[in-house]
């Protein structure tokens, strides 16, 4: 099924996403092309793990596949035919946490195999301003992988694109930043220090969102 | 096959196919100049003029294409780009939630005016956007029913696509005028003319603001720009006008003379126009599509203004059509 998704997302996706972004990126040049690494990007909308798709140079396309809800991506046959078919997903069980089940294993068993994943801590889609708190699980899988590059990202706009909870597309330019790998230093809690820092200097950076 | 060619290019207007080259050439002499200039100034990072003569031959060879191609491509590639400015402007600008599909409806106001320049309805495109499309979106904005900032979010929507839409379409709108108007060298010639003279303009007072530039004119909107730039390039985008208006044009005299002392000031009120606009907006440039110079918008600012202009001295002094 891998040409059906590189299909997918070189002449479905890409196109898309310019027509509604305008798909802006900075520091393409720092998107690691070999995995196992991860990616942490803010969440606001479905347009999120599209447009970060359609930017990743093809040659390491393959590699790149999201974490996503188990309990919402991988619901009904139509979808979860999408979410493993086309976007590949790594689905996180994140409604079985609480029964001491380990869910974050098909990560880790993803890095392991050299994937480059894309994780977003906020564990849902929040408004497209501020971030909200983040999920540590992140920190758990830099700990397991040490060496890997943790990549911050930016993703700016794409709550005004596809709200939550709206079914019509608008375009609306987006901009995707991306920053300085991180590497995990020992401490968990230093570690989401450092990300969260990250990801709030790259959304200073991103074009003003006048949306109120 | 090069037979095909040799007809194709010996059908078209001599002085186009002359402007077309002389504009390659002029960009050939530039990679020429930016493959010089890091030998001489070893210590100086050239990477951004580079990266601008790289997309201004994306930029010519497109629109060179479009106006060999006549005025189903030219009205097509001027939908796009309005489409494209109109996105960048919507997304910097200070827009409601609650007017999300305003801005679906603002896109497609797009397909209907160009579709006026299509079906060569002339009248229909002139009021259509000022006058209908005025008083449409306020009325579906009002039917949404959120009155917190109504008049300047109406305004907002009305700015834009009077800009990025009607203005840039009379780009379009000039390559309808028929075979039978006393064109030099036909419509493509005359929107060749437009598009050359602006950007010439644009160029020839950035160069001489460099060379010669002391004196402010805007220090609170563009801080860059001189009246030694300003006025070194309206002499110079003024003298191109006046030697090349009676190859592409239909005007002589009076209006030609009218038009190469108008159009420069034209160009450079597009320019500080938008300046002020993204100073507002408190950015440098409007995205990042074209790489070197900014946005869409950050390119086409000039010729926001000097395209209805000089469609406007065409029609009024040469052309029967409109």
């Amino acid at each position: 099924m891998r040409w059906l998704r590189r299909l997918a997302i070189v002449a479905l996706f890409r196109p898309l996403a310019r027509v509604f972004t305008g798909a802006d990126i900075v520091g393409r040049e720092r998107l690691p092309l070999k995995g196992p690494a991860i990616l942490v990007a803010n969440h606001a909308s479905h347009v999120d793990t599209l447009l970060l798709l359609t930017i990743y140079p093809s040659r390491a396309l393959d590699r790149v596949r999201p974490a996503a809800a188990a309990d919402y991506f991988l619901k009904g046959a139509l979808m979860s035919w999408f979410s493993r078919s086309i976007l590949n997903i790594v689905p996180v069980a994140r409604d079985r946490v609480a029964t001491g089940e380990d869910v974050l294993a098909p990560a880790r068993a993803a890095l392991a195999a050299g994937d480059i994943l894309l994780v977003f801590p906020e564990g849902t889609r929040g408004d497209g301003e501020a971030m909200t708190r983040l999920k540590n699980g992140v920190s758990r899988l830099a700990a397991a992988f040490p060496d890997a590059p943790v990549v911050p990202i930016w993703l700016q706009g794409a709550a005004r694109v596809l709200p939550k909870g709206a079914a019509v597309p608008v375009p609306m330019n987006c901009t995707v930043l991306v920053g300085e790998p991180l590497k995990f230093g020992g401490d968990r809690a230093e570690f989401m220090a450092a990300l969260k820092a990250a990801l709030e200097a790259l959304h200073a950076q991103a074009p003003p969102q006048r949306w109120a | 096959m090069i037979d095909t060619a040799i007809r194709f290019f010996s059908a078209q207007p001599p002085a186009l196919i002359w402007g077309l080259a002389g504009v390659l050439g002029v960009l050939t002499l530039a990679v020429g100049v930016s493959a010089l200039l890091p030998r001489l100034h070893p210590q100086k990072d050239y990477a951004n003029l580079r990266q601008r003569i790289g997309s201004w031959w994306i930029m010519i060879v497109l629109l060179a294409t479009a106006l060999l191609a006549g005025w189903p491509a030219v009205t097509a590639l001027f939908a796009v780009i309005s489409f494209i400015a109109l996105r960048e402007f919507l997304s910097l600008a200070h827009m409601r939630p609650e007017d999300r599909l305003i801005v679906l409806a603002a896109y497609l106001t797009i397909p209907i005016s160009y579709g006026f320049v299509a079906a060569d309805i002339y009248g229909f495109y002139l009021v259509f956007m000022p006058v209908y499309v005025f008083m449409f979106l306020p009325f579906a904005m009002a039917c949404i029913g959120q009155t917190r900032n109504y008049l300047p979010a109406a305004s907002t929507f009305h700015w834009g696509l009077m800009t990025c839409v009607y203005n840039l379409g009379f780009v379009a709108m000039l390559m309808r005028a028929p075979n039978s108007e006393a064109l030099p060298a036909g419509a493509a010639g005359a929107v060749f003319l437009l598009l050359a003279a602006t950007e010439a303009n644009d160029v020839a007072q950035y160069v001489w603001g460099k060379l010669t530039g002391r004196h402010k004119i805007m220090p609170k909107v563009s801080p860059n720009k001189t009246w030694e730039g300003f006025l070194g390039g309206w002499a110079t985008s003024a003298a191109l006008i006046w030697f090349a208006g009676p190859l592409f044009t239909p005007l002589s005299g009076m209006g030609l003379a009218i038009l190469a002392l108008s159009l420069p000031v034209a160009g450079f009120a597009g320019d500080v126009t938008m300046s002020a606009v993204k100073r507002d907006l408190g950015v440098k440039d409007t995205s990042a599509l074209i790489p070197g110079h900014g946005g869409l918008l950050d390119r086409a600012d000039s010729l926001i203004f000097t395209a209805p202009l000089y469609f406007h001295l065409l029609a009024y002094y040469g052309l029967e059509h409109f």
